[in-house]
């Protein structure tokens, strides 16, 4: 991205909101407008459909959808615009992202715009947001922050006492990080380490109820996954039939592809020296999904997500480490991770169609579910033509088989609850 | 006293419990999309009925009553769970529950490790699905149940949803296979749709347990279920009420007032928060405005009963309907009738000549012409002197009315047919894909559903207010968008709008695929009978904001465009059977297996008087050639890639059986799986061609009822080899292909990559009866190969040298690449005699699976018979470097196919033309199409594509194809008349 974009405005599709409300006071930081779009109006869905072949995965749809709406919303200088899309890589269609939003936007009538990628697989050369090794670990440790307050609210909000209270925490949050990163503070592993750890002794700190909740994780295509756009605001919907949400994070994924590097280097050969860099790499990403569970250890309330490299080591005799595209083995490791922590009811996310998920999703549900008999996977697809109705009532099927469940376990121990301490200032 | 409400996608029961939970009331209606106010009426009834019980608890169950419930703030229990409370009361033995709805099927295990499973988001194989084949086959439910028990003979039918298994069955019943046989094969269909969708790798056995209105009502289709899965299932006595049941079971303490409830219910007003579209008609004047302008558009119908010139006959015989006209010499309409196909158009056509001979004595039959689904046998039944295809037959039409006519769209029952026209020749054809046709016929099934003929449904909608906005999708979808609405309060009114509404949009997005008007033409008509419907014809305008021509025979377009093509090429004598000849006509069917190849195609043989007769049914002109030795040489690289692969046999050897199942990518390296394990010492096995039988045995371990054809037949072939009783199957997991270098990388979809991940974990005598061999590998670095190699066979075998492998591997390469040059040679000597004898060339272009007969249906041997050469895309790919592309190039198979495309741009020749097919479920090709397409047509070509899937109905690619060649050969003419 050169220079001369500094005065540009650009566009981003929400996916993860705590994220990429982070990730926006980045960009700041590095002298960039980033906006991250909320419109999600029928017309973003009917754009898509207009200008993205029918067929394509919805998420693509959705993304390049709302692009277009944003354009046509009048809300933007289109000389001063530009757009910005995430790019994995990989065999799995959504590597061509960003060659079908150019088509759209050359259909659509806006081949002017310029579109870049942020990836790290060497794709789009030249175009590409530089990805130096500075920006890399400011972003690392942005996703980490995001993983942590998405993991604390949603393991608190469902209990809380005061409506609203963990929600204002999370803004709370933001708005403290985007002070620290706009001053260049907050990047470094010691700072990072600090702040997770005040992060989780003030959500401990929130008053809860005693109350019990089903426990719902979600998995699926990442973008379905975790947009409100994509998935018909299932997670809203979740917690309003009474539930408590899991949502495994996005480092899991980012060592994944980092991982599958290596993998690729034990099935398919590469170079001593190859392996040893990105093991060395590997390592020190590590560190911060480290810094996650020591910060959150101390309160027993808390279900911390396991180390990457146990994750993976569970999914070890269901399916093999090769499958990288999409989501990969790293989805059936989600579902197994989350029903060893007692979220075994699960929904599982796909675009209708989705290519992967035949494999990794559906594909591998009979086996868990012969290993965990008490896993209890609703695999539900989105597009544009799926209705809510539909969805809802699957996984109403699922919540029913699960509230039964829970009303005939033992009650288990309530969260630990902190008695009326007072809502302290973050640091 | 317990109330349980059960308000299903078109139905509403009720049942009513006392304190021993004894039934005392139950009722079972279709609710028309009135919920809440047949809810209330039925509620009014009740407390009539049981005046004592003024309170009491309820709860609704079902998908079309979650808003209710949630509006009205009563008590929702999800259906499927209720089923399962009222099974464990009522039934608690049952092992196995299966339960199909309007749109739901649902199965239950209820053994020790419990679970419950609904259908996806798709609707295929329930009671709208059988609904929509009794409307097609113009029968009563319990008609078309009665027949079923009558069958003699099943035929392939998909029923994945509705619209595949009319593509399926309307050749059929155009071939006149009987309805009985028919009718079981839709019953067949259902179930395997249901295996296939849910079973998942459980077997259903033990007590099972048939619900819901579909099995209820139909006895046969509980045999079919019986005899399929070798069972004897049981329909228990309320059967359409276990979901009310189980509801009234779950009820909690909570009592309600009924009268109260009445009240609530009648004053509920579902909130309109449906997203709607713009009005179709804002007043009357407007629509009389709209009326006035399209009188414009009308050819003169005439009863000249003393007319005695020559006349000219046009029939197109229809997917749901025939169209006949007759026309004098000044293009008057004479005579004419659109009638509806209940199935068979010989008898129609024979009372339409008889009537017309009657009224009109004194006319001499100069020529007539036939076109549609039936051509053929209605060409022969009758002695027709031509058949056309729809496509021109359509054009020649639409030229009379508009002659600088340059878009034409014909919605007619089954099918979308668009065309381009530049410089007076077809230039581009869009034909609706076999799963989106929103037509006609789809209309049709919403109107009765609801009890109205479909002019008076769509009526409905023209002043609606707030058309629902339907978006556009497949009327599988279609059904729940629809549900949707009618939860949110939408009037059928603004529903009726909204589907007139949503066929323009799937036309105009999903088929044409446009992005404004500018895209489709200045000069448009409009025909099928589809746009007799004046709401259908306004969305149209609406939706591309320009006004259209709409002819007043809109509907028999394409009859006139027949008889306009007879009166043009008739040589004067017609050899139409006369007045005097139809009075001995007859038909008679019989249905027989041919045995003329491995093939075994069900046939229809219909005889006609005279010694006519008509084969249908045939994938190939076998049967219909009386003269075996002097059948035409076929000119097939498909045929001549199977027959290598078929060479590879089997030799024993001393280190065990090895099998290999033929699918997806074993298509192209099983010349080098072959050889590197027979080198290794052994027998390598082979599973035989697909066939739909093999596919049907490996049916309940689909795991993903939405992945492509090909891949969901690998489980049949995994079936028969574990039945060969083979030490080991051997089928690696590859995410990288070969390198090619055509590409910027050069991977597998991620279904070829790793579809034996899901064999794997789906079906579980694998992993306990034989040896599965999938490790990850690459064939890209020999070195690296070998060595894995040594490794898996060490692990599996053990005692493997690794200079006897790398000599293996060795050799394996060499087979490949030798395999490789043989289909690059014979292509090129295929082309060169082509060009030195000016055939037409045709590059079927797809994956190495579409070698797979039972995956491309026969097409290769299609494109033969209509004479032409067929060629694979990888015998042309090597010829084109790389190139600029608009997509990220990074599949090895998908290049070739950008490169096959672009190797027809390059070649000077007009005769060269690429087909592309493409799986149903393929999402790498919804990127590939667009750009192959662009490749095409920016150099000058026409794009044509082929969807398949499990259908087996060659008819609409018949047209496609024809149409190709048809719009080849009169660019063709054009040029040399240029010349």
């Amino acid at each position: 991205m050169s220079k001369e974009l500094q005065d540009y405005t650009i566009l981003v599709p929400d996916m993860c909101h705590i994220h990429f409300s982070l990730l926006k006071n980045l960009f700041a930081g590095f002298g960039y407008n980033l906006e991250v779009l909320t419109n999600q109006s029928r017309a973003v869905v009917d754009e898509g459909l207009m200008h993205v072949h029918n067929d394509t995965c919805y998420p693509a749809l959705l993304v390049i959808g709302q692009m277009i709406d944003a354009l046509k919303s009048g809300k933007y200088d289109l000389d001063k615009t530009a757009l910005m899309i995430t790019q994995t890589g990989g065999g799995c269609r959504a590597s061509n992202y960003i060659h079908l939003l150019r088509k759209a936007l050359q259909k659509a009538g806006y081949g002017q715009i310029p579109v870049f990628s942020i990836n790290a697989s060497g794709l789009e050369k030249g175009e590409a947001f530089k990805l130096s090794f500075q920006r890399i670990r400011k972003a690392f440790a942005v996703m980490t922050y995001g993983d942590m307050l998405m993991l604390l609210s949603n393991q608190t909000e469902p209990y809380e006492s005061e409506g609203g209270a963990t929600q204002q925490l999370v803004l709370d949050w933001i708005e403290h990080l985007d002070v620290e990163l706009k001053a260049n503070r907050g990047f470094s592993l010691p700072q990072v380490r600090n702040n997770l750890k005040t992060m989780a002794a003030n959500f401990a700190a929130l008053p809860l109820q005693k109350i019990r909740k089903i426990k719902v994780g979600i998995v699926g295509e990442i973008y379905v996954k975790y947009s409100s756009l994509g998935n018909n605001n299932l997670e809203k919907f979740l917690k309003e039939q009474g539930c408590e949400v899991m949502v495994p994070g996005l480092l899991g994924f980012i060592y994944y592809c980092v991982d599958n590097r290596l993998e690729d280097i034990r099935l398919y050969g590469g170079t001593w020296l190859k392996k040893f860099a990105i093991t060395k790499i590997m390592n020190k990403l590590l560190c911060f999904e480290k810094a996650i569970m020591e910060a959150v250890k101390p309160y027993g309330q808390f279900t911390s997500p396991l180390p990457f490299y146990k994750m993976k080591a569970l999914a070890k005799d269901i399916i093999g480490y090769g499958v990288k595209m999409g989501e990969g083995w790293l989805l059936t490791a989600e579902m197994l991770e989350l029903t060893e922590h007692g979220y075994e009811n699960i929904v599982c996310a796909q675009p209708f169609g989705c290519l992967p998920n035949h494999i990794v999703g559906r594909g591998m549900i009979r086996k868990i579910r012969s290993l965990y008999p008490g896993s209890n996977i609703v695999p539900i697809d989105y597009d544009p033509g799926a209705t809510k109705v539909n969805q809802e009532n699957r996984i109403k099927l699922m919540l029913a088989l699960a509230k039964e469940v829970m009303e005939k376990k033992e009650p288990v121990e309530m969260p630990y609850c902190v008695p009326d301490i007072v809502h302290e200032q973050v640091v | 006293m317990r109330i349980g409400l059960d308000v299903g996608s078109t139905t509403l029961k009720c049942v009513v419990l006392d304190e021993n939970d004894k039934i005392v009331y139950k009722s079972y209606e279709r609710h028309y999309s009135q919920i809440a106010y047949r809810a209330a009426l039925m509620l009014k009834k009740i407390s009539e009925l049981l005046p004592s019980q003024r309170k009491s608890s309820l709860a609704i169950a079902g998908s079309a009553g979650m808003g209710l419930a949630e509006g009205c703030g009563l008590p929702f229990v999800q259906e499927v769970f209720a089923t399962r409370v009222a099974v464990e009361k009522l039934l608690p033995s049952t092992d196995v529950v299966i339960e199909l709805g309007g749109e739901d099927a649902k199965i239950l295990f209820l053994d020790s490790s419990m679970e419950m499973r609904m259908n996806g988001s798709c609707a295929g194989g329930t009671g709208a699905f059988i609904d929509q084949m009794a409307t097609l086959l113009k029968l009563e439910l319990a008609e078309l149940d009665q027949l079923a028990g009558q069958y003699d003979k099943l035929y392939t039918i998909a029923s994945r949803c509705g619209v595949f298994a009319k593509s399926d069955i309307q050749p059929l019943l155009n071939q006149g296979a009987k309805k009985s046989d028919i009718a079981a094969s839709i019953f067949a269909a259902v179930v395997n749709q249901t295996v296939a969708g849910l079973a998942q790798g459980r077997k259903m056995e033990g007590n099972i347990l048939y619900l819901g209105g579909p099995l209820s009502f139909l006895p046969n289709l509980r045999e079919s279920f019986d005899r399929i899965l070798a069972v004897k299932g049981l329909c228990p006595e309320n059967s359409l009420y276990f979901v009310a049941i189980g509801a009234a079971l779950m009820t909690d303490e909570k009592k309600f007032d009924l009268l109260q409830l009445v009240n609530t219910l009648e004053n509920y007003q579902a909130n309109e928060g449906y997203d709607f579209c713009s009005p179709l008609f804002n007043s009357d004047e407007e629509y009389q405005a709209f009326l006035l302008r399209h009188a414009a558009g009308s050819v003169e119908c005439a009863e000249d009963y003393n007319y005695n010139g020559g006349v000219y006959l046009g029939v197109d015989a229809g997917s749901t309907t025939v169209k006949a006209v007759v026309i004098d010499e000044n293009k008057r309409i004479l005579f004419k009738r659109y009638q509806s196909n209940s199935g068979n158009p010989v008898p129609i056509i024979k009372d339409f000549l008889n009537d017309f001979y009657a009224l009109y004595p004194a006319v001499k039959v100069k020529a007539a012409a036939v076109t549609g689904y039936g051509e053929d046998i209605i060409r022969k039944a009758f002695a027709v002197d031509f058949g056309i295809v729809e496509t021109v037959a359509h054009f020649t039409a639409a030229r009379h009315f508009c002659p600088e006519v340059d878009f034409i769209i014909d919605i007619g029952g089954q099918d979308i047919k668009c065309f381009k026209i530049k410089d007076g020749v077809i230039d581009n054809i869009f034909l609706n894909e076999a799963c989106s046709s929103g037509c006609g016929s789809f209309l049709q099934t919403f109107a009765g559903a609801w009890d109205y003929d479909i002019a008076d449904f769509a009526k409905l909608g023209l002043f609606a207010p707030k058309p629902v906005d339907l978006g556009s999708r497949c009327t599988v979808f279609m059904n729940s968008s629809v549900k949707q609405a009618q939860k949110d309060g939408a009037t059928i009114q603004n529903i009726s709008a909204g589907l007139s509404i949503s066929v323009i949009k799937n036309a105009i997005y999903k088929v044409i695929r446009a992005t404004g008007p500018e895209e489709l033409g200045e000069h448009i008509v409009v025909q099928g009978g589809t746009f007799l419907n004046d709401a259908v014809l306004r969305a149209f305008e609406q939706e591309i904001g320009r006004n259209v021509i709409r002819p007043n025979i809109a509907g028999l377009m394409g009859a006139f465009g027949a008889a306009l093509y007879a009166c043009q090429y008739g040589k004067g004598q017609s050899s139409l059977l006369t007045a005097e000849q139809l009075s001995s006509f007859t038909h008679e069917v019989q249905g027989t297996v041919c045995k003329l190849c491995a093939n075994h195609c069900r046939l229809t043989i219909n005889k006609f008087d005279n010694g006519r007769v008509y084969i249908g049914g045939n994938r190939c002109e076998k049967p219909v050639f009386t003269d075996h030795d002097n059948e035409k040489p076929e000119y097939n690289l498909y045929s001549y890639k199977t027959q290598i692969l078929d060479s590879y046999h089997p030799v024993s050897g001393k280190r065990g059986k090895i099998g290999i199942p033929m699918g997806l990518n074993m298509y192209e390296l099983y010349p080098f799986w072959f050889t590197l394990l027979t080198k290794l010492g052994f027998e390598v096995v082979k599973s035989p061609h697909s066939s739909h039988a093999l596919y049907l045995s490996g049916v309940h371990t689909i795991s993903s009822d939405m992945v492509c054809y090909p891949a969901k037949l690998l489980h049949g072939h995994i079936e028969w080899l574990m039945k060969k009783q083979v030490d080991a199957i051997f089928y690696p997991c590859m995410t990288y292909n070969l390198d090619e270098h055509l590409g910027d990388n050069h991977y597998n979809c991620p279904v070829v990559a790793y579809y034996p991940e899901v064999l794997a974990a789906n079906v579980p005598r694998l992993a306990s009866e034989v040896k599965f061999i999938y490790d990850y590998v690459s064939l890209n670095n020999e070195k690296v190969f070998t060595k894995r190699m040594h490794q898996v066979l060490n692990r599996e075998f053990g005692s493997f040298k690794l200079s006897e492998v790398k000599q293996a591997v060795k050799d394996a390469y060499a087979e490949y690449h030798s395999y490789m040059e043989a289909v690059r040679q014979k292509g090129e000597e295929y082309i060169k005699m082509a060009e030195e004898e000016n055939l037409p060339i045709i590059i079927l272009a797809g994956r190495p699976y579409h070698l797979d007969r039972e995956v491309n249906h026969g097409i290769d041997k299609l494109i033969c018979q209509i004479g032409a050469v067929v060629i694979s895309e990888d015998a042309v790919s090597h010829k084109i470097g790389r190139f600029p592309l608009k997509v990220l190039n990074q599949w090895t198979y998908h290049a070739r196919l950008y490169a096959a495309a672009r190797y027809v741009v390059e070649s000077k020749n007009p005769q060269l033309n690429l087909v592309q097919l493409v799986s149903f479920g393929c999402g790498v090709d919804a990127v590939t199409t667009d750009e192959t397409r662009r490749i095409l047509e920016e150099g000058g070509r026409i794009y044509t594509q082929i969807k398949i899937d499990e259908i087996s109905n060659l008819g609409a690619v018949k047209i496609r194809l024809r149409s190709l060649f048809a719009a080849l050969k009169q660019s063709q003419m054009e040029v040399n008349a240029d010349e």
